[in-house]
Formats: C-alpha cells, structure tokens, sequence
C-alpha cells in the first residue's frame, strides 16, 4: 500500500526518470546498431580478423560496469566528460557491440550457400547480394541481437546513476544510501518492467522488419 | 554453342593438389543439350561451374557463341547464362514475381518491361500468373519452386543455360512431369545447355549429347545412342550398366521398327478366308480383325478358323493392345511381356492400323547397331550424329 502510494505521489518523478532511461539506453544501443551492423558484415570477409573482433567484444563484456565507469572518469575527465551521460552512452554503445556484432556475423554467415550461389551465379555484384539477399535475411536475427542489447543495458543504466547519468538507477542508488525500501524496490521493479515492455516493443518490431516470405521460419525459431 | 579449350581445375588441398578438371575440351551446338555425367567427385559440376565462374578455372578457356569469355566481366557474363541449381535458391524475402524477375531488374529493363516478362515466363512454364506472382517461394512445392527456378534462369532470354542437376531433389513422379515439361520448352527455345546429372535415365531422355566423365577426365562425348552401342571402355560399360541394351529402347520409336506390311481381314471376310489368309501370311496364331475405319476389332485365332464355319465378325476375340507409333521401344517391349504376345499391330495418330511390329524386329533393330560397330568406337570430338 505504502509502495503503491508513493508510486502515484511521485508519477511525474517516475515517469521523467523512465523517459531518461530509455533515451540513454535508445541514443547508446542505436549508436551501437549503426557501428555494430556494418562490422559484423566487414568482418564475414575475414575469418581471423571476425575472431579477434569477437573476441575482442567478448572482453569488453566481462567488464563489470562499475569498473568500466571507474575507468572512464580519468579517461574522459581530459575532455571534461568525467561523469554524467556521456560515460554512460559510452560504455552500453561498447556493451551492445557483441550481441550486435556477433549476430550480424552469423546471420549473414548462415545465409544459405545455395542462396549466395544463385546469387553469384544469376551475376549480383557483391552489394547486391548483400542489398538484395543477405541483409534482408540476415534482419531478423539482427534484430533478436539488439533486443537483446537493449535488455541487457536497461540493467547496465540503472548503474550509472552512480555517475550522475541519471534514469531509473537513480530511485534504486537513492534507496539504498537513504535506507527508503519505497525507491529501492520501485527502482528495480520499474527497471524489470521497462525491461520486459521494451523486449516485447522490439520484438513486434522485429516481426514488422522480417520479409513476409520468411515469416514460417521466425515463428519457428 | 559452348565450347570448352583445356578447361583445366587444380583444387590445392592439404594432401596436395587435386586435379578436378583435366584439359576439358568439349563443344556443344547450339540449341542442344548436353548432359555432363559421371559418378560423384569425377568432375562434371566442376567443369560446369568453370563456365560462369563459380569455381574459377587454373587453366584453358571457354568460348560461348566463338566468343572467348576470358575477357568478359564475371557480372555481365553471369547475367548472360542463365543457371539452375539442384537446390533451387529461391530468394526467400522476395516474392515468386521478385525471383523470376531478378536478372532483368539487373540488367536495367524497365518496370513495364519486366513485369510483362514475368507474365510471359508463368506462361512458359505453364503456372498461373494470377495466383502465383504475388506468392513467396515458401508456400510453393517443390516442383513448383523449381519450375520458378527454371524460369528466373531463363528470364533475360539467354542463349545458353546451365544446369546442375535441377531436377535432382524432386520427386520421381514429378521429375519426369518436370523433364518432360522441359523438352517441350526446349524444343522451342533451342538454348544451348549444359545439364549435369548422375542419373543415366535422365540423360538418357534430355541429352542430344552425353559427356562421361571419370576422374577430372572427360572420357567419352556421344549422342545416347551411340554412347549406349558403343561405350568406349569398361568404365563407360559398367557405368552405364549390364542392361545398356535395354535402356536403348527409350530411343527407338515405334516408327523406325515397325513393319507396314500386315494381313488382316474384315468383319465380313469368312472364318475360310481368315485361315487361308493365316496361312498366307505365315502367322502362328492369329490375325488381326480391322472394322470399317480401320482400327483394330479383334482377333481370329487359327484354332477357331479352323474348326469353326461362319464370319470373323461372330467368332473374333478380343483386340490386342496396341503401339503408337511415336511410343517407344521400351513401352511397346512392356507392353508385349504383360500380354505373353511376340507382335503388335501398330496404329497412327487417328488409331487406324498401318503395320505391326514384332520382338524379332526390335531386337534385330537394336542389335544391328552393335554388329556394324568396330570395336573401337567414333573419336572423341566426332561431329554429332542426329538420332536417328
């Protein structure tokens, strides 16, 4: 009851916060989407260099994120950017790059040999067949990498309200140093919920971008 | 017209290096097929593939029409052949019209242009346009994917097409509805094709031509029938099989066999008249009874002319079954083992007797083409010979 009193006097709080939230975590897993896609496809070209990369991806990873935060504050203090939004947007763009990335590259790895083979063989320029064939294939799959970006990183920003970047995190880092289990809880309930809506959000999207004539195989996934 | 010049593929592998393809030369004429065969690894998709440059050829070159294609660009030279695969390929985000229409949209052809072109290849390929355009490969069978197949390859109408193993993964009633419906485009369209196949019955009823490979090796280059007379060696022999003789009656038709002289006698005509004729003929058993139009009737037997008085319209028995005389051997040698009968009365396209045709005469027809052969069989580059 307590909980849900505090959720209605405080709407406009919760609200402006959530809006903070999904517009960091949209700004840094779009940006991610525009750097990731494009190597992922450079990288089908080159077995070793994929390796290194997505290994590379990998390690970033496994970075804690209060850790990763903890390294941007000398790195960007030089420019002024310490704390605050752009640590944050920086550090979830390199958390998404390995579900996009590695997505990318086995969708349009996976594209049926026999496809890029007709492909070749009717005389589609390299381009084309990645315009025409393998892009538009290889979406879904693409799509499924950046939902599963975005989800990840919804986690990963409530963290950085511990560097000032603001959002939902915000309520929870709140919570704990004014020992308020009302924002604690709120907090991370609001972060799971937001989690989950968005998943389904993208996954509609992701539906929408699938090629009609590949519906079957998505249902089936 | 395809012609191949020392088409030579080295294939390195760890183990070393593999020759795939050895000094191919080969020409086809154009408007024929030919049916590259062989068993798997000899080398036939290989070659194949040299030609649009799927797999790039380490030596010799390939002429399409007398011209060398060593200079061409891959692209403009791929958009000129047209290519089928045994997996089909359909692209699977585009719809059927998408598919068929892909080559021309490279090749530049206006919206009006290549959306009539469609319709037109549906047509060829007797599917319906209506239903049929807007659709996408995946609410399609499997026969119908491949006959979408057939025609993305021919959309931009080019001379020569290849195709690797196309109808390999249908099914075998399908197939040979496919393969059928093939020649009869060919017969019009008169493309130059080169067909891989490891099926000698498929080669044996597409090819003008057939090439047997073995081992990167082209080893011998005949028409069917020839290649079936007088395989060249004892790989080309147990590769085409112990029972070669008999597939060679796919190839004969009735017509080349049969004879036109034929005793036969009328509904009105006397049992008396019936024996007599019987034996004047030289039959064993029986003749054949012809009514007024001239189609089968029935059959006089001796026994009952002989024993029996009256007219051969009272006392006849059933009619045999008869050969068209566009029906091949094989059909008639079928046709002759299910009803325990040496001979049957052929008849022409309005189903009135012209002849009969008999097992004496199709074995000596088919044997007649080993006994004139030399032992060693026509050269390897010798000029086509028509089927006869």
């Amino acid at each position: 009851m307590e909980l849900f009193r505090y959720v209605l006097d405080n709407a406009g709080l919760l609200g402006q916060l959530t809006l903070e939230h999904i517009s960091l975590v949209g700004v840094a897993v779009g940006i991610a989407t525009l750097t990731g896609v494009p190597i992922g496809i450079a990288i089908t070209k080159n077995e070793r260099l994929a390796r290194s990369v997505l290994y590379l991806a990998s390690i970033i990873v496994t970075i804690p994120s209060i850790a990763l935060f903890g390294v941007m504050i000398p790195l960007l203090s030089i420019f002024g950017y310490g704390i605050g939004y752009v640590p944050a947007v920086i550090a979830v763009l390199l958390y998404s790059q390995l579900p996009i990335i590695r997505n990318t590259y086995t969708a349009i790895n996976n594209v049926n040999p026999a496809l890029r083979e007709a492909a070749r063989g009717i005389g589609m320029s390299q381009n084309q067949r990645l315009r025409m064939v393998e892009i538009p294939l290889a979406v879904p799959v693409i799509m499924a990498g950046v939902r599963t970006a975005v989800v990840l990183n919804i986690g990963v920003m409530a963290i950085a309200a511990y560097i000032g970047a603001g959002g939902l995190g915000t309520l929870i880092s709140r919570g704990i140093s004014q020992s308020d289990p009302r924002q604690l809880i709120v907090g991370a309930v609001a972060v799971s919920l937001l989690a989950i809506i968005v998943d389904y959000a993208l996954l509609a999207l992701q539906k929408r971008l699938t090629p009609r004539g590949m519906e079957r195989d998505v249902a089936a996934a | 017209m395809i012609r191949l010049d020392n088409l030579t593929k080295v294939f390195d592998t760890p183990k070393g290096a593999v020759v795939a393809a050895d000094h191919i030369n080969m020409e086809v004429p154009r408007g024929e097929i030919c049916i590259l065969l062989g068993p798997s690894g000899c080398g036939k998709t290989t070659t194949l593939k040299m030609i649009n440059r799927i797999i790039r050829a380490t030596s010799g070159k390939v002429f399409l029409d007398g011209e060398d294609t060593t200079g061409m660009n891959t692209q403009d030279l791929r958009r000129s052949i047209g290519y089928v695969i045994q997996q089909i390929g359909l692209f699977p985000n585009m719809t059927i019209e998408e598919n068929i229409t892909v080559v021309p949209r490279l090749l530049g052809w206006d919206r009006t242009a290549y959306k009539k072109r469609a319709r037109e290849l549906m047509d060829m390929i007797a599917m319906d346009a209506e239903a049929f355009l807007k659709r996408y490969p995946s609410e399609l069978s499997g026969g119908q994917q491949q006959r979408i197949g057939v025609a993305r390859a021919l959309a931009a109408d080019p001379p020569v097409m290849l195709m690797d193993e196309p109808f390999g993964a249908i099914d075998p009633i399908n197939r040979a509805v496919i393969q059928d419906e093939f020649l009869k485009m060919q017969a019009e369209l008169k493309k130059t094709i080169m067909f891989v196949s490891h099926d000698i019955d498929e080669a044996i009823k597409m090819g003008d031509r057939i090439a047997i490979f073995r081992e990167g090796k082209l080893v011998q280059y005949s028409a069917p029938d020839d290649l079936l007379s007088a395989p060249r060696n004892g790989f080309v022999e147990s590769f085409l099989g112990e029972d070669r003789a008999l597939k060679r009656l796919n190839l004969v038709k009735v017509r080349e066999v049969f004879s036109d002289e034929m005793g036969s006698v009328k509904p009105d005509d006397t049992l008396e008249t019936a024996l007599s004729r019987i034996d004047d003929f030289g039959y064993q058993n029986a003749i054949l009874m012809v009514n007024d139009r001239g189609e089968p009737a029935g059959m006089i037997t001796r026994s009952v002319a002989r024993t029996t008085r009256g007219y051969c319209r009272d006392h006849y028995q059933t009619a045999p079954p008869v050969a068209q005389l566009d029906d091949d051997l094989r059909k008639v040698a079928s046709l002759m083992f299910a009803n325990d009968t040496t001979w049957l009365p052929c008849v022409d396209a309005r189903g009135r007797v012209c002849g009969h045709i008999t097992q004496r005469a199709m074995t000596h027809h088919l044997g007649s083409r080993y006994r004139s052969r030399p032992e060693d069989s026509a050269p390897l580059r010798s000029q086509p010979e028509t089927k006869e």
